[in-house]
């Protein structure tokens, strides 16, 4: 059976690919795509706890299919909201959202 | 399970949920001419979610320990319900424009569902309804701020506050995921057992932070706030600096003394850090802001770093001073944002600093109110403004953050600076082409008497103060 912190290992590494796509993408859907990845991360460690450690119980089951259903609609508005920026400026790069700056 | 129990204890949520029902069904069914009276509907049941929310009822649980509920949390409650309103009232004179009319109906219920959201968010005893209830208030919340679709400003700050929220929940999520790792539950309460500050935990308290660091618009954690305030429309713009950040503050106070009072040595450090930086850098950068939207969003990051010093003792006084302080902040900001939004909207849009000069010889009226207002946000006595910033002060005194107080101190002169810079623009610089007379409608002008009231008397009527002090006994 594979050990628990392989997981881990494979759950931190999507965390810390996502944020530093987040950081350094410069695609409002580049960005998204990154920020899901830490969110598929959380959900992986909590189930990978609840499987290892409380198999007796079912919080962090629970808690990942909330946390799978919120996302998702977090997702659709983000990208209704993109789409919109789309439709007023033809462009989706985060060069061209500088209109507001300090 | 004995189902009477549940009204009185979570009658704020269900009130609150039939009025969305209600304001939904009304949007559906009111044609064209009914809808004009689609605020007058919406803040009349507002004003019975006030009155319902602020009825006293004794402590209890609910569901297992999933849904709490104290004296404490009814009065924030009221209070959240009380800024909705006034932004309500606020945003008519906004809403009636033929551009946003026929959406008037999804603003009321956006608007609501994130104060459901945070309702939830302060009862919770379980991380799960916890989250929850702080994703019903920051999506809706992002489609507030895009609300004016068809302006770039609003589209690119929605963009950028429903990003940073979605990676600041993201963050808040890992952290998490830890705790429930490390101790094997998600329960306020059981957590506080099981918690012992071990590398790990501290870790993940640090993510955890963030999350909620993000919604209350703390240094680090601040980038979105500018942006997101001036590209939001003017009545959002209001609710997000008041009521949302004011929910997050309440919220951060009771998870950190009840949740992590095992961990109270890391916490303080890393709030007494954030406070120092939300407030210091908040008012550097408050001095050079031309646009009043913005300039109040600095403004508001520094008086978040002020609220901070009400958690950082974690003593009862700290509760009733950050009440206190909260409630203080609502008047006196909505005071605010209500004489910007009928600015705007009577005067095309005007919202700079220049606009303002000579504001006093055209309309003297909505001048005094933002003078005063501005000097209770800046703490000069016997406004109110003044006494909430003394609680909090003594609050954070008394439990031997001294050197923090000294820093907030120096930079409340400096607060004091920038604010007077508005009251100087209004009363003494001579423009050219000042804002014309206007009346603004009655809406507005019960919104701004409210307001007013807050601010004068709020400080001096002691028994608003003592109140919510019999309260926050034993947190």
């Amino acid at each position: 059976m594979i050990k628990m912190e392989y997981y881990l290992v494979v759950s931190t590494i999507l965390m810390f690919v996502g944020i530093y796509g987040f950081v350094t993408r410069r695609n409002l859907l580049a960005m998204l795509i990154s920020v899901e990845l830490i969110l598929n991360s959380v959900d992986i460690n909590f189930v990978v706890f609840n499987r290892f450690l409380f198999p007796g119980q079912l919080e962090g089951f629970f808690f990942t299919l909330f946390a799978i259903g919120v996302s998702a609609a977090e997702t659709a508005v983000a990208i209704a909201i993109i789409i919109n920026i789309y439709r007023n400026i033809r462009n989706i790069e985060v060069k061209n959202l500088r209109e507001m700056k300090w | 399970m004995d189902y009477t129990s549940i009204f009185p204890l979570m009658r704020a949520e269900l009130t609150l949920t039939a009025i969305l029902v209600l304001l939904f069904l009304y949007d559906l069914i009111a044609g064209e001419r009914g809808r004009r009276w689609f605020s007058a509907v919406a803040c009349g049941l507002l004003v019975v979610q006030v009155i319902v929310t602020l009825v006293p009822a004794p402590a209890g649980e609910l569901f297992g320990g999933m849904f709490r509920y104290t004296p404490m949390d009814g009065v924030v409650k009221g209070v959240l319900a009380v800024g909705a309103l006034v932004v309500c009232l606020q945003s008519d004179t906004w809403l009636r424009r033929d551009d946003t009319r026929h959406k008037q109906g999804e603003f009321y219920i956006l608007t609501l569902s994130t104060l459901l959201g945070m309702y939830f968010m302060i009862g919770a005893g379980h991380f799960l309804m916890f989250f929850i209830g702080l994703e019903l208030a920051s999506v809706p919340m992002a489609c507030l701020v895009a609300f004016d679709k068809y302006r770039r400003y609003s589209a690119e700050a929605g963009a950028k506050y429903i990003l940073c929220a979605l990676f600041s929940s993201g963050l808040m999520l890992f952290g998490i995921s830890f705790f429930y790792g490390t101790t094997g539950t998600l329960y306020f309460d059981d957590l506080a057992a099981r918690l012992t500050g071990s590398p790990l935990e501290i870790m993940s308290l640090v993510f955890f932070f963030s999350g909620l660091g993000f919604k209350i618009s703390l240094v680090p954690f601040h980038l979105w706030t500018a942006d997101a305030y001036q590209g939001a429309p003017t009545a959002v713009t209001s609710y997000l600096s008041v009521v949302s950040k004011a929910a997050a503050a309440f919220v951060l106070f009771t998870t950190l003394v009840k949740v992590f009072a095992p961990m109270v040595e890391q916490w303080q450090t890393l709030l007494w850090i954030v406070t120092v930086l939300s407030i210091t850098v908040a008012n550097l950068f408050a001095i050079r802001q031309k646009d009043l939207k913005r300039f109040m969003a600095f403004s508001s990051i520094s008086q978040a770093g002020y609220i901070m010093l009400a958690v950082i003792g974690g003593t009862p006084l700290g509760m009733t001073s950050l009440v206190f302080y909260v409630l203080v902040y609502l008047a006196a900001n909505l005071a605010v944002f209500g004489v910007l939004a009928t600015v705007e909207q009577h005067a095309d849009g005007r919202i700079s600093l220049g606009d303002y000069n000579g504001f006093y010889r055209t309309n003297p009226r909505l001048a005094v109110m933002m003078m005063l207002a501005l000097f209770s946000l800046a703490g000069i006595p016997p406004f109110a403004g003044f006494f909430s910033k003394f609680f909090v002060f003594t609050a954070a005194f008394q439990a031997g953050f001294r050197v923090l107080v000294f820093i907030a101190l120096l930079n409340t002169v400096i607060s004091l600076y920038y604010y007077l810079l508005i009251v100087k623009a209004m009363f003494i610089t001579p423009s050219d082409a000042p804002i014309a007379p206007f009346r603004s409608d009655n809406y507005t002008r019960v919104s701004l008497a409210l307001c007013l009231a807050g601010v004068l008397l709020l400080g001096v009527v002691s028994a608003v103060y003592d109140g919510i002090n019999a309260l926050s006994f034993g947190l």
